[in-house]
């Protein structure tokens, strides 16, 4: 890579203590917060977020800067979220981040709620992460003793608390509506949108929900510039992201890249090829949501947010899991389908329902009791909770987590289905006995 | 209101049609006649829009999208497709996906038949499944209180339970639990969903997850008949559908209706009705000989009553009761006693209400949806949430979704604190120097004051307990009359006090809401039943006194009970025991009805056709369903045999024929006739006087200096929902959830008597009674707050000293 590293620098530079506050100031922390304090307007913030075209890293890629733009303009109180409820499978870079550099991310949110004039931001971070929070917890008490948290920052007059708040175990709450409600102390259940949260969110006012790694950006955007940031990598996918990259491959783990590169450098190159020598067969490019990669077809295509989403996935969360050919594809698929299944808040019928149904299905063609018909019921029951399983996906559900599960589904179908049919037992008879006829 | 509401087109399946802006998609299809299938949405919650069955496709810039149609507000120029191929099939998907899990015991479930899951998966379904897969297993079903069943595996997981439970009745007690696969309704652990609102939730669940004990495999939907009428139980007249079977009574629905109950009905409501069907009704009159009762023929007892009777001066003669019947028979218990038995002593009420004429005619007089207006709700007087419950869920609604303030003032926490803006406690007996304090503004009250000067102000007025001065309850509404656009509602709870009232059977009215000092009413009123005592009468304080000192000797009770209702038992007690003859008109044997020479057994709920007025003044028809239970009778038809035995002919062939008179006879009530009410216009009631009758009466209330009544330790007592009362004692659907019964006291007063949770004291006010104590914090210190008329606490009474004495000996 040509570009230097910025969101995994220190922690690659200083492994042993990247987390604490001696080792950030040491190594130019805090300077982008002691800018933006004194020379900048909070306006002047949100504009160079703006202009560093930097869009979300925790799977929609929506710009950040537009999202900050739709706060109404006149509604007090406004808050801030970080969410750090990575939880997907495959998905591991915010952990990094958090255990490993804490403080990056709390300048990263000071900047950013003095750019949105809030005064009490919260960090949600999944339950499974006691040492990242713990970590997180620690530098944030470092930053209230040192100034950089609390009533009068640095003198500038700028108030902001942060409340750290770990989750209960439930992948949904990463869904910002889900996030929120659980929040407040309620069920995480996505909410109905609109109202978005820009809008309506925490406690019913405005708030702006980002991932952990785009508000890790922040510090370097301000002390860089919007521009600065916008140069790196294509104008669509700019700056550097983190990947998580795992499966069968000899080099698994978080590997921060500029966009641009081809999914062969990722997977040959930066993790070291294809595990036990074997044959590529397929890769989830980006999160268990997205649908597959096959070889055959997208090795050549550029990892960035459009050219990953022209060919009908997405980028994601960053998240890469490699599958080589030793894969039970419907085994693969199954797996994601009961994570998803697992994880639903079983609010919505669909997704309750659907989700269940398909790991069902997936499971009994594991077990030698798949028939026929199967197949098909596996692409229309994915079309009754993703109608026309298109892409981006349609949904009858309230939040994507149905749709989601349906992706691993049509991904085998499409590439794979030679390899389902012949998990169907050939020699049987097409009733299986035990069939049920509801009517009405 | 003369504006239009606002409107924008939207077109529909290709037609653009105007609708009224800001409803959901899902409600301006279904008033173009286009039904979109739904189980989560319901007309009186909040949309949640999680069952996706109403999903329909909107054009939007960036091509359709499929969206929840309960959720979404029509747009102007809005696109709307609710049968396209993409809608009917993702319908169709989630009516698989719901009935994927659904065990299908139809045959079994009470919902079978009416139930929106059966309907809708014929009506939008695909007719088959493709789902082989094992389906989800509950244990089923579960207790989930003493009246509900939960089947969790029938339960397709609407959220209208839940919903109505956090939002309208403000009792979350049942919730989510688990995700996914495994999400289920259910209670907290220990906590059974003892909700007085419960039974909602079974009438609104779409299908058979929640079904009610008391009608649990007793009918199918088919096998029922059904009329609509009002609940008796309260004041609320809550529109109700009663249904029978083979004619037992057995289903009680609410009916939704914009002007009272919303649908709603409390539990009290919905299940007395078992009392109907019960073995203790008493069948055919009873005449008392050598202290037993013993069965009589009509002929027998007529020709008895109207003999004794006859056998009075007619000054010598009072009767009691009349709030628990309808208008008409309240009209022919005046009708009777004025013209026939020629006396003026007649009270609807047992000494526990408000001044009559304050009550029927107070004046500007609020109406229940003057509460979805108002911006301030002054509540003084009973725990709405105990003894009008429908009343309680739409102040809550006023005060949670419309954004009212809501001033309780009372003597304990009530059900309805949590979402007041200001809770104000005081010692019974101070009431009238907190309402001084209040009116000034001084002090702790400067910000009340402040938050009463928001109109239009609803000022809900009554007696917080039945040892508080009546007058307080008007002083209240006097001091209500500066405050801004205000209006006042009376709160009386029994029945049909306000018809009653309204019929004269009070010492002070004369039918139609008539001044007894009228000179013109009353003249036009002798001419039409041909003749009239001269001025007021006795009160039933007054009467039980005069009946006990001899000056009154007969007494006609006509479902009351003062032995058990009266503040002060031993009046009733003394009273009834020297009256020289009692008739007692009565579904049960009542502790006041123990002492009659004879009892006339009357037709009770879904036996009786007529009509009732309400809280607010609302007239609405009743309906017959089953006739009555052995040889009951309705109260008229028992009178105008007895009007006949004295030689007063009547001739009133049926209570519509009473309810003409009535319309010609009582000026408020002019206009009011059957047919009105029963069609058109009228079918949710009319509020009284209507265009075509007049109210001669207009009273405005004053404050008559109520003395403060200082004490060190002073007696709160309140009735409850579930109390002991006749009629509840003997509905089995419900009697059992009456209270035990307590003294609750303040902690310090606990502690100064040296007393702690669960001992035993006695307490005498009137009687003596021996209770557990409950502390209560939420008390102000002096105060002892006992529940009225329970099992345990009848006989205690409401007025006079009161004196505590720890129990010895006690089991604790």
């Amino acid at each position: 890579m040509t570009t230097s590293k910025i969101l995994l620098a220190r922690m690659e530079a200083h492994p042993s203590d990247s987390n604490t506050m001696a080792r950030y100031l040491d190594t130019g922390g805090y300077k982008a917060l002691d800018k933006a304090l004194r020379t900048m307007e909070p306006a002047d913030v949100a504009a160079e977020v703006k202009a560093s075209n930097i869009r979300g890293r925790g799977g929609a890629s929506f710009p950040t800067g537009v999202k900050w733009g739709f706060l109404p303009p006149d509604t007090r109180p406004r808050y801030l979220v970080i969410n750090g409820d990575e939880s997907e499978p495959g998905t591991f870079k915010d952990r990094m981040l958090l255990e490993r550099d804490p403080h990056q991310l709390v300048e990263g949110i000071v900047i950013s709620a003095y750019a949105l004039d809030v005064h009490h931001a919260f960090v949600y971070i999944r339950g499974e992460y006691p040492k990242p929070a713990r970590r997180l917890q620690r530098a944030i008490d470092e930053a209230y003793e040192a100034g950089y948290l609390g009533t009068n920052i640095q003198g500038s007059g700028f108030d902001l608390e942060v409340t750290v708040h770990l989750g209960g175990g439930a992948y949904i709450c990463g869904e910002e509506t889900a996030l929120l409600s659980s929040l407040e102390g309620r069920r995480g259940e996505p909410r109905i949108k609109p109202p978005f949260p820009a809008v309506e969110g925490l406690y019913a006012k405005p708030t702006i929900v980002n991932n952990v790694e785009t508000i890790s950006n922040v510090p370097w955007i301000i002390e860089n510039g919007g521009q600065a940031y916008a140069a790196i990598g294509p104008e669509t996918s700019s700056g550097t992201r983190v990947m998580s990259i795992s499966g069968h491959v000899n080099k698994p783990g978080d590997y921060e890249i500029v966009a641009g590169l081809t999914w062969r450098d990722l997977i040959y190159d930066i993790a070291g090829g294809i595990l036990d020598d074997r044959e590529l067969k397929a890769w989830v490019p980006g999160g268990a949501s997205a649908p597959w990669f096959v070889p055959a077809e997208h090795l050549d295509t550029p990892v960035t947010i459009d050219d990953i989403a022209k060919q009908g996935s997405m980028i994601g969360s960053g998240a890469v899991i490699v599958m080589n050919d030793s894969t039970n594809v419907v085994g693969a698929a199954h797996r994601l389908v009961r994570f998803f299944s697992h994880e639903s808040c079983g609010q919505c019928t669909p997704c309750r329902e659907g989700t269940t149904w398909l790991e069902r299905i997936l499971a009994r063609i594991l077990d030698g009791h798949g028939r026929p018909e199967d197949l098909g019921l596996l692409l229309d029951v994915s079309d009754n909770i993703s109608p026309g399983l298109r892409w981006p996906p349609a949904m009858t559900t309230i939040c994507p987590l149905g749709p989601s599960a349906t992706a691993p589904v049509v991904s085998m179908m499409r590439y794979f289905r030679d390899e389902v049919e012949a998990m169907i037992p050939s020699q049987r008879s097409s009733s299986t006995g035990n069939e049920e006829v509801a009517v009405g | 209101m003369a504006d239009k509401p606002a409107t924008v087109t939207i077109n529909l399946d290709g037609v653009d049609i105007e609708v009224e802006a800001g409803q959901p998609v899902l409600e301006a299809a279904q008033k173009a006649g286009t039904y979109i299938p739904r189980f989560c949405y319901h007309s009186r919650l909040e949309p949640a829009g999680v069952c996706r069955a109403c999903l329909v496709e909107i054009e939007g810039p960036r091509g359709t999208a499929l969206v929840p149609s309960c959720t979404t507000p029509v747009g102007d120029g809005m696109v709307v497709h609710t049968k396209s191929e993409t809608v009917q099939k993702a319908q169709s998907g989630v009516l698989e996906f719901l009935l994927a899990n659904h065990p299908l015991d139809c045959p079994v479930c009470d919902k079978g038949g009416e139930c929106p899951l059966q309907d809708q998966a014929f009506a939008f379904g695909a007719g088959e499944t493709r789902y082989v897969e094992e389906k989800r297993h509950y244990e089923k079903p579960i207790e989930i209180s003493e009246l509900i069943y939960l089947d969790r595996e029938r339960c397709i997981l609407c959220s209208r339970c839940t919903r109505f439970s956090e939002d309208i009745s403000g009792d979350p007690l049942i919730d989510f639990k688990d995700r996914g696969n495994h999400v289920q309704v259910i209670t907290f652990p220990d906590e059974p969903f003892a909700s007085y609102f419960s039974g909602n939730t079974v009438q609104i669940c779409p299908v058979g997850a929640l079904t009610a004990k008391p009608y649990r495999f007793k009918a199918r939907p088919w096998d029922l008949e059904a009329v609509e009428s009002v609940s008796l139980v309260d004041t609320v007249h809550s529109k109700i559908s009663v249904q029978a079977s083979q004619n037992e009574i057995i289903r009680i629905y609410g009916i939704d209706n914009d002007a009272t109950n919303h649908g709603w009905l409390s539990d009290k409501d919905r299940f007395v009705h078992d009392h109907i069907g019960s073995e203790d009704r008493i069948t055919t009159p009873l005449i008392k000989e050598d202290g037993a009762f013993r069965e009589a023929t009509w002929a027998e007892a007529i020709s008895l009553v109207g003999e004794r009777l006859g056998s009075f001066d007619g000054t010598r003669v009072a009767g009691i009761g009349g709030s628990r019947s309808t208008n008409e028979d309240a009209y022919t218990f005046s009708k009777f006693l004025r013209s026939v038995v020629g006396t003026p002593h007649l009270d609807a009420q047992v000494g526990d209400g408000l001044d009559p004429v304050f009550a029927a005619a107070v004046t500007p007089r609020a109406k229940i949806n003057d509460l979805e207006t108002a911006k301030t709700i002054l509540l003084w007087g009973p725990d709405l949430k105990e003894e009008l419950p429908v009343l309680y869920l739409r102040v809550r609604r006023a005060a949670t979704k419309l954004g009212a303030k809501l001033v309780v003032v009372h003597p304990r926490r009530t059900g309805l604190d949590g979402v007041a803006t200001h809770s104000i406690t005081y010692k019974p007996g101070t009431g009238p120097d907190v309402l001084r304090k209040l009116a000034a503004g001084d002090g702790e009250y400067a910000a009340v004051r402040e938050t009463l000067g928001e109109g239009p102000v609803v000022a809900l007025v009554g007696r917080a307990g039945l040892g508080e001065d009546p007058n307080l309850a008007e002083a209240v509404a006097a001091f209500a009359l500066d405050l801004p656009e205000v209006t006042i509602m009376p709160l009386l709870r029994r029945g049909n006090v306000f018809g009653a009232l309204d019929m004269g059977v009070a010492p002070t009215l004369l039918p139609g809401r008539v001044a007894i000092d009228d000179e013109a009413g009353r003249a036009a009123l002798a001419e039409q039943w041909g003749s009239l005592p001269d001025g007021a009468g006795l009160g039933t304080t007054e009467i039980l006194e005069a009946l006990a000192s001899g000056e009154i000797g007969a007494l006609v009770l006509n479902g009351a009970d003062p032995v058990r209702d009266h503040p002060v038992p031993s009046t009733a007690v003394a009273g009834l025991d020297a009256a020289e003859f009692i008739v007692a008109f009565e579904m049960f044997i009542s502790d006041s009805g123990a002492y009659a020479d004879v009892i006339l057994p009357i037709a009770g709920l879904g036996e009786v056709e007529g009509t009732a007025t309400n809280i607010e003044g609302r007239i609405q028809k009743m309906n017959r369903l089953t006739p009555p239970a052995g040889m009951a009778r309705p109260v008229w038809s028992i009178i105008d045999d007895l009007a006949l035995a004295m030689g007063s002919e009547f001739g009133a062939a049926s209570a519509e024929a009473i309810g003409d008179e009535i319309t010609r006879v009582a000026p408020a009530y002019g206009g009011a006739a059957w047919d009105r009410l029963s069609w058109g216009e009228g079918r949710d009631g009319l509020v009284l006087p209507t265009s075509d009758g007049n109210q001669p009466l207009a009273y405005t209330p004053v404050d008559r200096g109520v003395p403060v009544v200082a004490g060190h330790r002073v007696l709160h007592t309140a009735r409850v929902l579930y109390d002991d009362g006749v009629i509840v004692r003997h509905s089995s659907g419900i009697a059992g959830l009456a209270a035990r019964g307590a003294a609750y006291l303040h902690p310090r007063d606990a502690s100064v008597l040296a007393l702690a949770e669960g001992d035993l004291i006695s307490i005498t006010v009137d009687g003596e009674v021996q209770l557990p104590v409950v502390i209560d914090p939420s008390l102000v210190e002096g105060t002892v707050y006992v529940p009225f008329n329970l099992a345990s606490t009848a006989g205690l009474g409401a007025v006079g000293t009161l004196r505590i004495d720890a129990v010895r000996g006690g089991d604790g």
